[in-house]
């Protein structure tokens, strides 16, 4: 084990037992021991205050290649239908901003055929040029084939940095990009930085469902690669006067799937995309099948979209696609108002990264409250019906 | 058909408890649990040999008592297990992991499926699974909700996406990974139960699979945490009191603040 307690130095106060992420270091006769469950994250070697626990650096991996010949950020622009998902645009944003920093260039990576006004927009997002994959079997999404084409430019031009959207496609694929180029990725990132030292992309995201959050690096290994949550970054104002590349790439080989799209079907529930949705009015059990038609209501005078816990779902009252939380989906809107929701750690693990939470319960200790920017305890059933008068009267 | 299902010990999440004076999680005392993805997993795989006959095998990297997880798994009905559990794979990011798990299921012969959940619920990274099908040069197909038929080596599933699903088929082997609508995990039975208790389970070690040393564990790993914190408490919190209508009338002022309305 690479990570060491120092026991003549440890002075027993505990501190690395209470912070360690993964319970992973227990007391004994004063002295601080490492179980299996250590990960080897560091947290305890940062945190204690007598020095005593050391990482022994293990002989990493040496650089594959010359980390300096590799230059660039990069946006993998998904499309679906031929339309630019809207968290490329996004990411382009964060992307002219990573870019700035490190003096270098911001590129798009963009698959598929009949998108040449779609290379433009993303030029006039940001993108200091495009590249362009035109190949037919990329106008549909193949983990293999979608894999094949962006290991492929990778290794041809070498960018710095791959930002991906944190999408059921970018998730997919990206992986398999990352373990044949063999270099990280982190996965559905919240934040990301620059290391003011090294020039190495910082990576913060959420695990244990948001309870913690990790700083991760790519040190040794090229590119650096991100998937980032939707909704999370700001797109630019689309700036019509900007120019930039546009490169046709022809795959180095014909491309292969070994995967057939059949059909694709629309499901009523599913149109509304709930990830990528700007308001959210959400219930949970105690609003019952009728409270939900009155939260579709309020939702549609105020632009947003329905969402449930799993207790609603599983009542029938919502169906899946639009379920919040650790078994459904992830989201983080700007503004989330849960009503009649108690606030199950499994359900704040899909929504407490919303930029401002509105809770409305009557239990005043509900666990909601503790993440909820602005708190209402009252009944859903009394409040609810006047917010709605009030939005009517609004709008005349 | 030959399934295997590689599963994860996490620690309960309906267990976690956050300690409100620091805002920080409390981890003491947390049970560890087969990954509840995990569970469909193992769900689908039991249902299929069911169907088409076979074998299931259910495989996890982890410490020795990860092999808790692989008995709940034979309790389920899963016909045998693989632990990989070495001081050697510690600190293993998705990359050391997806290797590692590629070379324990090398080991099985004549795999036709190999099926995981969607996602940890600790990491929630669900990069390993389509890192295994990397490894092995299998194709795959992510968030499975329904498998439709299984012939002449191919098999048919539904994968949802964002505004919906698709219908694709992928030739066999593969690897996929289930999402929890694709059904519902069944009880450990009783004779499980005693199956698993009377299992002996033989960890293989990083020798074991021919693990080369500059991949596996916190060596192998491009990743590198650099640091772990809680999340920063909510600023501003405020409450809203009053009546009901009052309630409402203060709610819709904050959202014309916001620009909401």
């Amino acid at each position: 084990m690479p990570i060491i307690v120092k026991v003549d130095i440890c002075v027993g106060c505990e501190a690395c037992a209470n912070e360690c992420p993964f319970g992973a270091i227990k007391m004994k006769d004063e002295k601080a021991v490492i179980g299996d469950k250590c990960t080897l994250c560091g947290t305890c070697v940062d945190i204690c205050p007598s020095f005593a626990i050391e990482m022994t650096d293990e002989p990493r991996s040496a650089p594959a290649a010359d980390l300096s010949a590799y230059k660039g950020v990069w946006v993998f622009a998904e499309q679906r239908n031929n339309k630019i998902v809207p968290v490329a645009c996004e990411l382009l944003g964060e992307g002219r901003r990573l870019a700035d920093s490190l003096g270098e260039e911001l590129s798009a990576v963009l698959f598929g055929t009949g998108m040449d006004v779609e290379a433009k927009s993303l030029i006039e997002a940001g993108a200091d040029r495009v590249y362009q994959v035109e190949d037919g079997l990329l106008n549909e999404f193949h983990e293999d084939a979608y894999a094949d084409a962006l290991s492929q430019l990778i290794k041809k031009y070498k960018p710095e940095i791959v930002l991906a959207g944190a999408t059921s496609i970018g998730r997919a694929f990206v992986p398999i990009v990352a373990t044949r180029v063999r270099t990280g990725l982190t996965a559905d990132c919240t934040a990301l930085g620059i290391d003011s030292e090294n020039k190495n992309l910082l990576q913060t995201r959420p695990a244990f469902g948001g309870n913690i959050m990790a700083t991760i690096a790519c040190p040794n290994n090229r590119p650096q690669m991100a998937t980032v949550r939707p909704g999370v970054m700001k797109r630019l104002p689309a700036d019509t006067g900007r120019t930039g590349e546009i490169i046709k790439e022809a795959p180095a080989g014909p491309l292969a799937s070994r995967t057939r799209l059949l059909e694709t079907i629309e499901e009523a529930g599913h149109k509304i995309n709930i990830s990528e949705a700007e308001i959210i009015v959400s219930g949970g059990r105690g609003m019952g099948e009728k409270g939900f038609e009155l939260l579709k209501e309020i939702a549609d005078m105020l632009g947003g979209v329905v969402g449930a816990t799993r207790a609603a779902v599983d009542s029938g009252w919502m169906p899946y696609p639009r379920q919040i939380g650790q078994t459904g989906r992830t989201v983080c809107p700007r503004l989330y108002i849960a009503c009649g929701i108690s606030g199950a750690i499994q359900h704040l693990a899909g929504m407490q990264s919303s930029d401002m939470i509105i809770a409305i319960n009557k239990d005043p200790d509900a666990p909601i409250f503790n993440v909820a920017d602005i708190g209402i305890v009252g009944d859903v059933f009394e409040v609810l019906p006047a917010f709605a008068r009030k939005l009517k009267e609004l709008k005349g | 058909m030959n399934i295997a299902v590689c599963v994860k010990q996490v620690p309960d999440a309906s267990e976690v408890k956050i300690d409100k004076a620091t805002g920080t999680m409390v981890r003491e005392g947390v049970p560890a649990i087969l990954n509840p993805f995990d569970t469909y997993a193992v769900e689908e795989a039991i249902c299929l040999k069911e169907k088409h006959g076979g074998k299931v095998t259910t495989v996890t990297m982890g410490p020795p008592q990860a092999g808790d997880v692989l008995k709940h798994t034979v309790a389920m009905g899963a016909d045998d297990v693989m632990l990989i559990s070495d001081r050697a794979f510690a600190g293993a990011d998705t990359w050391a992991t997806s290797y590692t798990l590629g070379l324990g299921l090398k080991k099985l012969d004549s795999l036709d499926l190999v099926i995981c959940g969607k996602q940890a619920i600790d990491g929630d990274t669900a990069q390993v699974g389509p890192g295994i099908a990397e490894n092995l040069g299998l194709p795959f197909v992510a968030y499975v909700r329904k498998i439709v038929d299984v012939s002449n080596g191919k098999m048919k599933v539904e994968r949802l996406i964002e505004d919906g699903y698709e219908v694709v088929e992928v030739s066999l082997p593969a690897v996929i990974t289930v999402v929890k609508e694709i059904n519902t995990p069944r009880m450990p039975s009783l004779k499980g139960k005693m199956k698993a208790k009377s299992l002996e389970i033989k960890p293989l070690s990083a020798e074991a699979i021919g693990a080369e040393a500059e991949k596996i564990g916190l060596a192998g790993s491009p990743t590198k945490v650099m640091k772990v914190f809680s999340p920063p408490p909510k600023g501003n919190r405020e409450r809203i009191e009053g009546t009901p209508d009052e309630q409402a009338a203060r709610l819709v002022e904050k959202l014309k603040g916001l620009k909401i309305i």
